[in-house]
Formats: C-alpha cells, structure tokens, sequence
C-alpha cells in the first residue's frame, strides 16, 4: 500500500509541477472555448444550445493534450522497466498513474467548466449537468488514452498519432455526456439514460484501459 | 495441417504459392457471375430504378470491412496469446484491405446517396459508422508505419485492434442512439422493399467473390511482408557485419 500511496503523489507532483502544470491544460481549454464564438458568431441563443457541446470537445481535445507524456517520461530514463522489475503489477501501476494525472489535469477542467460555461450562455441547470457529465466522463477520457499512450510509447512524437486513435474510441464518451447535458434543460430528451450509459463507459474504461495499456507497456521494453 | 504447421513461413509460402492461382480464378469467375448477374438479370427496384445495382457494390464491401476487422482481431489474439509467428503479418496485411474495403462502402454510398437522398453525405448512423471504422483503420496503418520494429509494432498493434473490436459494437450503438436523437426521420427507409431472391442472389455471389478477393489479397500481402521482412533482417545483417565496425573504429582511431 506505501508504495502505491508514494507512486500517486509523486505522480501528482509531477503532474502538477512540470511543463506548465495543471494549469496549461486550464488555458487551453479556456483558449478552445474561446474560439468558439469567434467561429459560429456571438449569438447567446445558439451558444446557449451548443454549450454543453462545446465544453465536452474542449475538454477532450485538453485531455489529449497531456496525454503523451504519460509513459513516455517513464520509458525515456528507465522508471518503467524498474516497475516492471520490481514486479509490481502493472495494471495498477496504470490505474495509479491514470488516477494522479486525472487529479493534476482532468480535475482541474472539471473545475473549470462552470466558470467557462458562463461565456456560452448555460443556464444554471445545464451548467450543473455539464459539470457533472465531465466529472463522470473525464476519467473514461484519461483511462482510454492511456491506451493510446501505451501503444505510442515507444515512437519519439507520437503526440499526433495518438490523438488519431484515441478519438474513435472516445466518441461514445462525447456522444452520451453531451446528450446528457444537453438532455438536462430539454423538455423531451430523457437524461437518466444517457448519463447511466455515461457511467458504464467509465467504470468500463476502468477495466480495458489499465489492462490494455499495460499490456502494451510490457511489450514496449527492450 | 493445424494452424502451428503454418508458423513456419517457407511452408507458408509454399502453400501460397499452390493455393494463389485456384483463389485468383476462383475470384474472377464469381466477380464475372456477379456482377453479370447484379448488371444484367438483377431487377430495377420501384423505387430506386438503375441505382438499386449500386447495392451489389456497396453492401459486400460494407460487409468486408467488418469481417476484415474481425480477422485482425482474431490475428492480434494469435499474436498477444501464442505469439504465433504469422499472426501479427496477418494483421499488417489486413489492415489495408479492409481500409480499402471500407472506402469502396464510403464512397459508393456516397455516390448512391446522392439520387436517393440528395446529398453526397448523409450522417446516416451507419455511413457513420462505416466512417469511424475507417478512420480506426487508418490509425492502425499509421501505427504499423510510424513503429520501426515489427515485432513491438505487432504487439502494439494487436492491443490497439482488440481494443477496437470491444468497442466497435459501443460506437456503432453510441452512433445509432445519436443519431436517432438528432434525426428521426430519414428519407431512405431501410425496410422498404423486402429482399426476394431475384435480389438475393446476386448479392450473395457479390459477396462471395469479394470474399475470394479478400482471401487473394491477403494471401499476397502476407506473402510480400514475409519477403519484406527478410530483406530487413538480411540488410540488418550485412549492415552489421564486421569489416564495416573496424572500418568506423579504424577512422575513430586514426583521427
């Protein structure tokens, strides 16, 4: 148990410490959400109706904005195979490490998203279903580009093709989080079952993304 | 034979080589029955008039492109599993094939979507679908490229395929429910016309010569990476043969 509490903080210390920290993630999704208007125009009405939409792409394309280093770090002076070595089992050395960097940079979003959700015209309700959809969906985002980070871990710049396959896969995660936010201030849409879908999504990633990644990872040492 | 006769590649090969001529007139003789068929005794549909004969295109190589996945993911099993030594060729072969047959399904709907719902594009749940199969074929390639190693890009490659086809059927049933969501009514309604065998048996003999094409392909293909893989080693050998290391250590040493 010490060592899985010393990997999560240290994990987390990174994460929040190097390269910008928690807060690059923050800005580039403030930046996205941003651009927005300037696209589709500043017309509240249909910002309104987009919001939620809005929101869930910044957080994903935020999401996978970190998502390289998760591994690569690791792999680059040695750190992973001393895990391996060391026999810790390595699905939940991913689960650890997935959990620390969801604390550091997806957590952060979460918190941000009520803020940013005022510059798209949300009504409170919404902002409330927007901001638990991403609670709920941003851990799936994590765990399942994880995967895409195990797979890429050996490739120098794999930052680009990561993000090409982590995207398929992270589409039923977009699709039943802004339906259920959006499905919060509609009068016909229903908003239990797109939110209860949301959250077998997680706790499924939970499962495929710490095996699949590890896996991977096992495979990716010299 | 078992599957394990086949690890060996030259045996491999050998039965390639005998068994490729019989696929590849096989091939040609059920396309030239089928598309005859789908052109010339297949009736018009009452709705659809002459577009309907684009279906003896389009629905095989639909049906291709799932079946290809399937025979990755089955591969990727064979690799991560019993690290069977042609499993991981199986699924670099496979991976273009089935990108092929996905875009032949985009593109001649695409072409049939045209007369019948006026628009080149429709974000039907399936073209969707079919889309998003696609661009995860596409990602596949990328990564066979991108990692130089076979061997780490095969196990790479085979977590990623499995991982897809646990959730392909998820995106397909995302897809459908968001679709449903967005637009309930669509001008093209697939249970329309019910399939008589006029129809049927075309598209039967469509799909069955696309299978012998598969199988070709895939034969070839495999067979070329195996020969691809030889050339690497051999040229990995012959790069690190002695006389060029004391050469380079000699230069080292004279400056």
């Amino acid at each position: 148990m010490a060592w899985m509490k010393s990997l999560f903080l240290k994990e987390f210390q990174l994460g929040v410490r190097v390269g910008g920290g928690a807060l690059i993630g923050v800005l580039f999704f403030l930046a996205v959400v941003t651009v927005f208007p300037f696209g589709v125009g500043p017309d509240l009405k249909m910002l309104a109706r987009i919001g939620a939409a809005v929101l869930w792409i910044g957080a994903l394309l935020a999401t996978l904005l970190g998502l390289d280093r998760l591994f690569q770090t690791d792999r680059e002076d040695g750190t992973l195979d001393l895990y391996l070595m060391a026999g810790r089992p390595m699905e939940l050395v991913v689960l650890i490490k997935c959990a620390a960097h969801w604390c550091a940079t997806g957590l952060p979003l979460v918190v941000a998203a009520p803020v940013l959700s005022l510059f798209v015209n949300l009504e409170p309700v919404a902002i409330g279903a927007v901001t638990l959809t991403l609670l709920i969906g941003t851990p799936a985002l994590t765990l399942i580009g994880a995967i895409g980070a195990g797979v890429t871990v050996t490739l120098r710049r794999g930052g680009v093709l990561l993000s090409i396959l982590v995207i398929p896969l992270a589409i039923p995660t977009l699709i039943f989080g802004v339906s259920a936010a959006t499905a919060a201030v509609s009068q016909v849409a229903p908003f239990k079952a797109p939110l209860l879908f949301l959250c077998a999504i997680t706790l499924m990633s939970f499962v495929i993304g710490p095996f699949a990644a590890a896996t991977a990872l096992r495979n990716a040492g010299d | 034979m078992t599957l394990f006769d086949l690890a060996n590649p030259t045996r491999f090969l050998s039965l390639v080589q005998r068994v490729l001529p019989w696929l590849v007139g096989a091939t040609l003789i059920a396309f030239a029955l089928g598309l005859y068929m789908a052109f010339f005794t297949a009736p018009q549909d009452y709705q659809m008039g002459n577009t309907v004969r684009i279906m003896y295109v389009h629905v095989p190589a639909a049906w291709l492109a799932m079946f290809c996945y399937s025979m990755m993911a089955a591969s990727s099993i064979g690799t991560l599993v019993w690290k069977h030594p042609l499993a991981d060729v199986s699924a670099k072969a496979a991976a273009p094939i089935g990108a092929a047959f996905a875009f032949l399904a985009l593109f001649t709907g695409s072409v049939w979507g045209k007369p019948m719902w006026g628009t080149w594009w429709e974000w039907d749940a399936r073209l969707t679908s079919v889309l998003i199969l696609f661009i995860m074929y596409l990602g596949i390639i990328a990564l066979w490229q991108t990692v130089e190693d076979p061997i780490k890009a095969g196990k790479a490659n085979a977590v990623l395929t499995l991982v897809g086809a646990i959730n392909l059927p998820i995106i397909k049933f995302s897809v459908d429910w968001w679709n449903t969501l967005h637009q309930p009514a669509s001008v093209f309604k697939a249970d329309g016309p019910a399939i008589t065998t006029s129809i049927l048996v075309p598209l039967l003999m469509m799909a069955l010569a696309y299978t012998l094409l598969l199988m070709t392909l895939h034969f070839m293909a495999m067979r070329n990476e195996i020969y691809r893989r030889r050339i690497r080693a051999m040229r990995m050998r012959s790069a690190s043969a002695a006389p060029a290391v004391n050469k380079l250590a000699g230069v080292q040493e004279a400056n």
